[in-house]
């Protein structure tokens, strides 16, 4: 075998590799999706969305959940966002990244971000639930969902930051605009679509929390929505759980069925998000 | 020669410890082209970036000296930087456009710096005074990114004009580019010199001679010959110009 011939075959070799390991993942994928779709999908109605939970299945529903799910998330992007955001900008913008304390800094944050989330679970009970004594509310639960995702969406604007090119920077101090300006009018816009995928991937990643809010007390059976941030919640992963544990069958299609609701309002989310971002990066390249 | 509008005096700059700049002495006239040529890293964009505050950015650097522009010392204390850049504006060796439209590229420095202006009319004669009117005109709203090199280049020029300045730095605005788009850059300077104090790096000698009323030549920090482009060009004084020009070394 000639040298030529044995670099084709390492080139095919690798080529097949790559896409074997790519169709064994998407079919565990399908697996699992047709395995809760031919589950759930029959016990999917308006109804099923619009009921609360009960204790007998042909009656149960999800409302309270998906409710609960979305004024967490609404809160948790609300905290999160404009923290993380801000917290990038200062670390990249503002602060020398050599000086020891904001190299202190940038460890912790990279180790938060692979925190267990039971841990955050834990922090938030001691600090919200009882600390500031917010209990087992939308408040709470939604304090510690951001802490659990804000090490995530400060490193992603990091990096969305850092791919700005200085050039940018320097152009705009050239018209005599001051730092913020700078930040503001220019740098921020041309991070946007990046911090943007940064805060959709965390916030996918808070909705689909559980161990967390099951520690700081959401309830698992709630047959009301909540009304304010101070009101009691669940949501759907916890509502899911709560399903899945118990012994009837009909209980686990349910969950099944819940499952679906939560991917499709994570699919929702996601299309609103990349909505957002093919807007402003419209003037890319 | 007309009156100076930029004096630079004694002045030096270090790179930490490294000098890249040794006491020099000269002296920029109103509305006209000078040229700043000079082997690489002869120190010419560092002074060019010195005439605006634009090394403040560069870490390390330390300025001694003064550099009077209109008589004031743009390095005194009291004096702020960004209303310097606003009176002298820069040209970078890489087009850099903002990543926005074409329209915005122009209206967004005069609007964060809260000028009084008509946006339409601005953006219509900062791109005709750019020569990219035009081009562009159908397209106002596309993205800047979308332009040639060449015209993302006069498209800086007009962000630049829009700020109404009286000088403009530019730092080899044409290494970038193709020749044709390097002719249409010359032509423009060409243009602009009744209006702008214009002051260009450049590594082409052609270039300077070709655009230029005066030239100042660097070496290793030093001004070694400042004068008519003519005289620079056909009869220099010292020999290291010479040198340079007949492309001895560089």
């Amino acid at each position: 075998m000639t040298t030529k011939e044995r670099r084709m075959k390492q080139d095919m070799l690798f080529r097949w590799c790559c896409r074997i390991v790519t169709f064994m993942a998407l079919g565990v994928l399908l697996v699992l999706l047709s395995h809760i779709f031919s589950q759930g999908f029959k016990w999917l109605s308006w109804d099923f969305i619009n009921s609360y939970p009960s204790r007998f299945a042909d009656q149960a529903g999800i409302k309270s959940a998906v409710w609960g799910s979305i004024w967490v998330i609404s809160f948790t992007a609300i905290f999160s966002v404009p923290f993380g955001v801000a917290t990038a900008f200062f670390l990249e913008e503002y602060s020398n990244s050599n000086s020891k304390f904001v190299r202190l800094l940038q460890i912790n944050i990279a180790n938060l971000a692979g925190m267990p989330s039971i841990i955050y679970g834990l922090l938030g009970l001691t600090l919200f639930a009882r600390g500031i004594g917010l209990g087992g509310s939308v408040l709470t639960g939604s304090l510690t969902l951001s802490l659990l995702i804000l090490p995530v969406i400060v490193i992603a604007s990091q990096e969305a930051i850092k791919a700005v090119p200085n050039s940018i920077r320097y152009g705009a101090y050239a018209m005599g605009a001051r730092k913020w300006q700078v930040i503001v009018g220019q740098v921020l816009p041309a991070a946007l679509p990046g911090i943007m995928t940064g805060v959709i991937l965390s916030l996918s990643r808070a909705i689909g929390e559980t161990a967390p809010l099951i520690i700081i007390g959401a309830l698992s059976y709630v047959a009301f929505t909540p009304l304010g941030p101070f009101d009691d919640f669940t949501v759907l992963p916890v509502q899911i759980y709560n399903w899945a544990g118990r012994p009837q069958e009909e209980f686990h299609e349910i969950a099944s069925a819940g499952i679906i609701v939560l991917l499709a309002v994570l699919f929702t989310m996601n299309l609103v998000a990349i909505m957002i971002r093919q807007k402003f990066q419209k003037y890319r390249m | 020669m007309s009156k100076p509008i930029i004096q630079v005096k004694d002045l030096s700059i270090f790179y930490g410890e490294k000098k890249a700049i040794n006491s020099v002495n000269v002296s920029f006239s109103e509305k006209q082209v000078t040229a700043v040529i000079g082997p690489s890293g002869c120190g010419k964009s560092t002074l060019l970036r010195s005439l605006n505050r634009m090394n403040d950015f560069v870490e390390n650097l330390r300025v001694e000296g003064e550099v009077l522009y209109k008589d004031q010392n743009i390095y005194a204390p009291k004096i702020d930087s960004a209303d310097i850049r606003r009176q002298i504006g820069m040209v970078f060796q890489k087009p850099n456009p903002f990543p926005k439209s074409i329209y915005k590229n122009i209206t967004w420095g005069p609007q964060i710096n809260g000028y009084d202006f008509d946006p339409d009319a601005l953006v219509e004669k900062c791109l005709k005074r750019a020569a990219l009117w035009d081009e562009v005109k159908d397209r106002l709203d596309d993205s800047a990114l979308a332009l040639s090199g060449g015209q993302q280049q006069r498209l800086c020029i007009a962000r630049a004009i829009a700020m109404n300045p009286e000088v403009i730095l530019m730092d080899e605005p044409c290494s970038a580019l193709d020749p044709k788009a390097t002719s249409r850059i010359e032509d423009l300077i060409l243009d602009l010199r009744n209006r702008y104090t214009i002051i260009i790096v450049t590594h082409n000698m052609q270039q300077a001679a070709r655009i230029s009323d005066e030239t100042a030549f660097f070496f290793d920090g030093d001004l070694i010959e400042f004068g008519d482009t003519k005289e620079i060009f056909t009869n220099p004084v010292e020999e290291k110009t010479e040198d340079y020009i007949t492309g001895r070394f560089g």
